[in-house]
């Protein structure tokens, strides 16, 4: 495969074509935050988290989705990004209910950790503060819709890496929510295998364990591209 | 300095506990109302969440006594997995109840209270407090200081640094002791037992000279409820529930204090926004109860350790069956906090408490979970209905202060009886009503200055309604 060459935050870095700007980042060791993005699941830019600026582009794009090209010049981190990156952060905040103190994902959240790098200590929007369920109907799991940002990644690990296709989401906008099945309680669902792999994915408190306690959801998200690489390349890399 | 300032009753009392002195026609105190700040909402916000959250949800909550909440609501929870939890995990949830009093004790102690009677009532507010007290008892300050961090340092070394360690869960705890941690509490008992000893001395001295205070801040009859074990030791963490007359007959003995619905009621009055706890057999206001360590040192016939047997029984002395004197709160802390340190020496050689089977693993297999434990101020009552799935569905809590509101309003109006002339609050009497309430140690989060002083608002009322004066402690 041809090798790319092209600056990160001015640093001279070569990508293998067909790399998004996100992986070539992450190789060279630039962080650029992201939420809907899980390593081994494919990506949809969604959460706009991940949005960089590149020399000769009037519009933001998203790392995660945007392959690399020769010659090309991005910016990871400016006023403008990291302005806008709060606002999404604290929109996201303020559209359900975040309480971390209590939260079984308080500490492993990657919301909260991304809210703490970007040092949001107040949310600038009024909270919608709305009034969701908790479904715990399912045997082993439950799903706190209070907590959910609609990154999707459960529902494309349920599909794409279980092929149970259980997880979806209903509704349009601010009042979509993440079903099982045709929207029926989740331990109601017939094609839900248990495998755990939308719990392992959730970037937040949203899916966890049942009887997690405050504090208590770790997660090994990496399990998910250790599948997905063993199944596409035939390699076992633990 | 001082402002005027006027509290709207339906405002809440946003860092003010307040009161109310009602005169009869004859300029008589006829009636007084303390208002506690109680949760409201706290209800709502746990109803659509899953149980396992509560300890941690309602630790959070109290940012004065969290871990009483912790363990109540645990204990709560484990009624809701119908377990037996794992024994070292009960005697390491024990051993943090007992960090938890010795703190909270020392805390009421040396911090908020020793000042008013070790430097004297004529003291101005200003100087009346730690730091007058480091000035004026270097030595005992010290010691009550450390004896506090050795309290806290107990919740530490189980829960971690954090301030609300939710490491009680239901089933169980999260970790267990290490042997490190162990040792480094050991080397701390000897001093923390020396210190709690040099205060008890200290005190027998303040009550031999506090005859008034013994008089008059708040002693009279009232019921007491609290924990006991069956053989009638001391207990903090289980036991039975117990209630006991103010001649020491004991009139209500549940070996399972899950039934407290049958003898406790809450009224509700609508001139307060507080529940007010009696016992139901002899209704309201009639059933007036205290909780606490003097409830606790009422009931218990023995405390189960030397030395603090032997306090329990010069304590006995002081009282015609049971000890009436409200101000006997402030000894009775004393005695369980040697109580507290002689349980925690007894118990940290114990192997059971570097254990690793911590956690009973069940379903939701009972919708109603009951927890009562003994938290510093008093019984403490978690009582959670949950849905088949074990969302909760509906929690109640009856919490000490709430249950003691009802002598507290009888303590204030004793002490304004007495100290009150003619028709306006006068210094003294303010400052005496500030420590009668403090011998309950309320737990008043939003009205408790750093430097411990209570921000009080005091209205005077004649017989017709009309404010014959108003005074406010900021
Ligand atoms: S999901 Fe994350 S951000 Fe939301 S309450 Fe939980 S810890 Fe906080
Ligand atoms: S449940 Fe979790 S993984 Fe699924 S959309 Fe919500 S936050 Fe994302
Ligand atoms: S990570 Fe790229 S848009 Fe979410």
């Amino acid at each position: 495969m041809a090798a790319k060459t092209l600056t990160i935050d001015g640093q001279l870095v070569s990508a293998e074509e067909g790399q998004t700007v996100l992986d070539a980042a992450r190789d060279a060791g630039i962080h650029i935050p992201t939420l809907c993005h899980l390593n081994g699941i494919q990506d949809i830019g969604a959460c706009r988290l991940c949005l960089v600026e590149i020399t000769g582009s009037p519009k933001l794009l998203p790392a995660c989705v945007t392959k690399v090209q020769e010659g090309m010049e991005v910016q990871t981190s400016s006023d403008r990004l990291r302005r806008y990156r709060r606002m999404i952060l604290e929109l996201l905040l303020a559209e359900r209910n975040h309480v971390c103190s209590v939260c079984v994902s308080n500490g492993h959240c990657e919301l909260q950790t991304l809210a703490a790098e970007h040092g949001i200590d107040h949310v600038r929007f009024e909270y919608l503060s709305p009034r969701l369920e908790v479904d715990l109907s399912h045997r082993l799991f439950g799903m706190d819709h209070n907590r959910c940002i609609l990154c999707t990644r459960c529902v494309r690990a349920c599909w794409h890496v279980e092929g149970a296709g259980t997880k979806n989401v209903a509704g349009r906008g601010i009042q979509s929510r993440i079903i099982s099945d045709l929207n029926q309680p989740w331990g109601q669902s017939e094609t839900c295998t248990a495998c755990g792999k939308c719990v392992a994915a959730c970037p937040t408190g949203a899916l966890f364990n049942r009887g997690a306690t405050v504090a208590e959801m770790q997660r090994d998200r990496t399990r998910l591209e250790y599948i997905v690489t063993a199944r596409e390349k035939s390699q076992w890399i633990v | 300095m001082p402002r005027q300032i006027t509290i709207d009753p339906v405002t809440r009392i946003e860092g003010h506990a307040k009161i109310t002195i009602q005169l009869d026609e004859a300029g008589n105190v006829d009636n007084v109302r303390f208002h506690v700040v109680e949760f409201r909402g706290f209800e709502r916000f746990c109803e659509g969440r899953p149980f396992a959250e509560m300890p941690g949800i309602t630790a959070r909550i109290c940012g004065i006594c969290p871990v009483s909440h912790l363990l109540a609501s645990a204990k709560a929870c484990d009624r809701i997995l119908s377990v037996d939890i794992p024994p070292a995990a009960e005697k390491l949830r024990r051993m943090m109840n007992l960090g938890q009093i010795i703190q909270s004790h020392a805390l009421s102690f040396f911090h908020l209270s020793a000042p008013d009677f070790l430097l004297g009532w004529e003291q101005p507010p200003e100087r009346r407090n730690l730091f007058g007290l480091v000035a004026a008892e270097p030595e005992l300050a010290r010691r009550g200081i450390r004896l506090r961090q050795f309290g806290q340092e107990v919740i530490e070394t189980l829960g971690g640094r954090k301030i609300h360690p939710a490491w009680a869960v239901p089933g169980g705890v999260r970790n267990a002791l290490t042997p490190a941690g162990r040792d480094a509490l050991k080397a701390r008992l000897p001093e923390a037992k020396e210190s709690a000893l040099m205060a008890l001395e200290r005190f027998k001295k303040v009550l031999s000279t506090h005859k008034q205070e013994l008089q008059v801040f708040g002693n009279f009859p009232s019921l007491f409820l609290g924990l006991v074990t069956p053989n009638g030791t001391w207990e903090h963490y289980d036991g039975h529930l117990c209630v006991m007359d103010s001649v020491g007959n004991v009139i209500c003995d549940f070996a399972d204090p899950a039934q407290y619905g049958s003898i406790i009621g809450e009224a509700v009055e609508t001139s307060s926004y507080l529940k007010s706890p009696y016992y139901k057999p002899l209704g309201y206001p009639g059933g007036m109860y205290r909780v606490g360590p003097l409830a606790r040192l009422n009931i218990a016939r023995q405390m189960g350790t030397p030395l603090a047997d032997k306090e329990l029984s010069h304590f006995k002395t002081l009282g015609c069956g049971a000890v009436n004197a409200s101000f006997m709160y402030h000894y009775a802390r004393l005695i369980e906090i040697v109580a507290c340190i002689e349980r925690l020496e007894g118990m940290l050689d114990d192997s059971d408490l570097l254990g690793t089977r911590l956690r009973a693993d069940a379903g939701v297999n009972s919708l109603e979970g009951i927890g009562v434990s003994e938290a510093p101020r008093g019984t403490l009552f978690h009582h959670y209905n949950v849905d088949e799935k074990g969302v909760v569905r509906k929690v109640n809590l009856i919490i000490a202060t709430g249950q003691n509101n009802l002598a507290m309003n009888r303590t204030v109006a004793q002490i304004a009886r007495h100290y009150l002339t003619g028709s306006t609050i006068s210094e003294p009497m303010l400052n005496r009503i500030e420590a009668g309430i403090r011998a309950f140690d309320p737990c008043l989060s939003c009205s408790t200055h750093a430097d411990g002083r209570i921000a009080l608002g005091v209205v005077l009322l004649d017989a017709t309604g009309k404010v014959l004066d108003e005074a406010n402690r900021l």
